[in-house]
């Protein structure tokens, strides 16, 4: 047993941070509540709906700014998302933002038919997602998410991995006509791309090229992959840094272009290695003819070891380190 | 849809809609036959005396909503909603076929219905949305559901229930169809929640016990709000299978389909009730 990580990056990954010219930004979770504050103000048709959650969200200043724009439902998960339905039905863009890990276990069922298979344009927010609660333990994680949403029908789920992305998912979720899903987790993050880039939900952005290694990652994951990129480049690798931001639709092209051009394909995701990211890679793979060395990277089937996020991320090899580890051991 | 219809006329009208219900219940070779008889009398005074919606204005964002909540019984809001002309009665044909929308629980594929539910305890929640979103914006339209006694089990119609009495959502009309009865019995046996009435205004909420096969009286607790500021409840006492002497207060109908001879019994029943009602109009 060892303290809490004090830091998600170790000083080698750092430095190799300052050496990509990466500056760190600020958590997603802050740019989603701004961005829809931002766009509330203009809107108002656009509301919150929190589950005691405000505060977590960081939806605070939003309801101050906007109190009728904002409906409070209490602890109450199943509720949050029928009303989000409800005013979606009824012409307002609703946004039902709960933690990821009981919005989208406790009220599945409400997912599923009231938003889903009605066809309603709403958004839920899974806030503070994967394993950003850490140490609170299981009951707080939310590593099933990316695996059952996948299997309903009529939901675009999205994953920024950074604040440009945020912004931009929340842009997009804003005009959706259909249902849609976003999740965040709460640390700082890394800011990945230039302001010019262009976000389409559905098409992966690839951060860096290479043919050697292709690491497909989402969410707060894919920071660790460039960085990785950039030190296997120190031992002459060249690898493909993709951002697969939205995990449905899955933008199989970029997938199947880079199974084809690399020598190996790494997916990495903050969710249990069974139905999220790397099982839809892989089911893109071995469908479009492409066999390729490859591993999942993500938590196992286990019971996760208790943590903050950064000795999760570390234990389970969702570090620099870890991803230079497991692209040594693929290109063997 | 409003209709200058008396007592008797409903009466009637209901008389031929539990004829059109058990011939597509029989069509189908399947659906929810006692529930379905059990809240006909509700959705023929709903949508010919109460909600402000018709096949025009099915669209306008001022129209009343109404949500099944209790959607397995949806045949009997099929037989309704055909009749007041939403779709043509020959969908009816349809129903529960082979690429037909007319599926077991209703969708947003047919005209006339708001929203897809069929699992239970989702109504009230969608419901409070839609009557939240009527407060915001000031709209004068009212919101309803029907939800079965058995349903009331789901915890998530309580969450709903704090909720509704929270922001006091007097646009809001939740009426429960308490025929006692589930599919695997009494309710009292299954999970007992008596008493229904202070359970409901426990939670803030003003409640009204009525007849639900009591045209004057369901017209009477359906037409305004029961108090300003509150959310209604209207616990509509009714009788599973309401109308075919054999199945009513029979737990194996809540999806029994009859057979042909057992059709033929019921229709018969149903023609000598309309027959009587006749004789009285005269």
């Amino acid at each position: 047993m060892s303290a809490p990580a004090t830091s998600m990056f170790t000083p080698a990954a750092k430095a190799m941070a300052e050496k990509l010219d990466l500056k760190m930004g600020r958590a997603n979770l802050e740019e989603f509540a701004s961005t829809l504050e931002e766009l509330a103000k203009a809107n108002p048709n656009i509301i919150a709906v929190t589950s005691d959650s405000r505060g977590s969200g960081k939806l605070a200043p939003f309801g101050k700014a906007l109190p009728k724009q904002i409906v409070e439902v209490g602890i109450a998960e199943q509720n949050l998302v029928g009303i989000t339905a409800g005013l979606a039905a009824c012409g307002k863009k609703s946004f039902g933002v709960s933690p990821g890990c009981f919005l989208t276990a406790r009220s599945l069922e409400q997912i599923k038919n009231d938003i889903c298979y009605s066809d309603v344009p709403a958004v839920l927010v899974g806030i503070s997602s994967g394993v950003s609660y850490g140490a609170l333990g299981t009951t707080h994680h939310s590593l099933h998410d990316l695996a059952v949403l996948r299997a309903i029908n009529n939901l675009t789920i999205l994953v920024p991995a950074d604040n440009f992305e945020s912004h931009q998912a929340i842009l997009f979720a804003a005009k959706a006509t259909k249902p849609a899903f976003v999740r965040f987790g709460k640390a700082a993050m890394f800011n990945l791309h230039k302001p010019e880039t262009k976000f389409e939900a559905g098409t992966a952005i690839t951060l860096r090229a290479g043919n050697d290694v292709a690491f497909i990652a989402t969410g707060e994951t894919v920071v660790h992959a460039l960085l990785a990129a950039g030190q296997l480049a120190e031992r002459g690798l060249n690898c493909r840094v993709i951002s697969m931001h939205t995990i449905k639709p899955l933008d199989t092209e970029a997938i199947l272009k880079a199974g084809r051009e690399c020598r190996a394909v790494i997916t990495v995701e903050e969710h249990l290695v069974h139905g999220g990211l790397g099982e839809a890679v892989a089911s893109t793979l071995l469908q479009g003819g492409v066999g390729k060395p490859f591993r999942i990277v993500g938590i196992p089937d286990e019971e996760t070891v208790p943590g903050a996020q950064a000795d999760i991320f570390r234990h389970y090899g969702i570090s620099m380190e870890g991803l230079c580890e497991t692209a040594a051991k693929l290109l063997k | 849809m409003k209709s200058s219809l008396t007592d008797q006329e409903l009466q009637l009208k209901a008389v031929a809609l539990r004829r059109a219900m058990l011939r597509l219940i029989v069509n189908a070779g399947a659906g929810h036959t006692g529930g379905g008889l059990s809240c006909l009398d509700i959705l023929n005074v709903l949508y010919n005396r109460v909600l402000n919606v018709s096949p025009q204005t099915f669209t306008s964002p001022t129209r009343d909503r109404y949500v099944q909540s209790k959607g397995h019984c949806v045949e009997a809001l099929y037989a309704v909603l055909a009749d007041c002309g939403f779709f043509p009665a020959a969908d009816l044909d349809t129903v529960c076929h082979y690429q037909s929308h007319y599926v077991g629980h209703p969708t947003r594929h047919i005209p006339g219905i708001e929203m897809n539910t069929g699992a239970l305890g989702h109504g009230l929640p969608i419901c409070i949305g839609m009557a939240l979103a009527g407060k915001m914006d000031s709209a004068n339209y009212r919101v309803f559901t029907l939800l079965g006694d058995g349903e009331l089990a789901e915890g998530s119609n309580w969450e709903a229930g704090l909720a509704a009495a929270h922001y006091k959502l007097d646009n809001l009309t939740a009426i429960i169809d308490h025929n006692t009865l589930q599919i695997s019995g009494h309710t009292r046996d299954v999970m007992s929640n008596d008493p229904l009435d202070e359970k409901w205004r426990a939670f803030g909420w003003a409640v009204k016990v009525v007849s639900g096969h009591d045209y004057a009286a369901l017209t009477e607790a359906l037409s305004q709000p029961a108090e300003i500021g509150k959310p209604t409840c209207i616990i509509a006492n009714t009788t599973k299978g309401k109308g075919v002497s054999f199945m009513e207060n029979v737990a194996k109908w809540h999806h029994g389909v009859p057979s042909e001879a057992e059709l033929k019994q019921a229709l018969a029943e149903l023609d000598a009730a309309e027959a009587k009602l006749k004789t009285s109009e005269k």
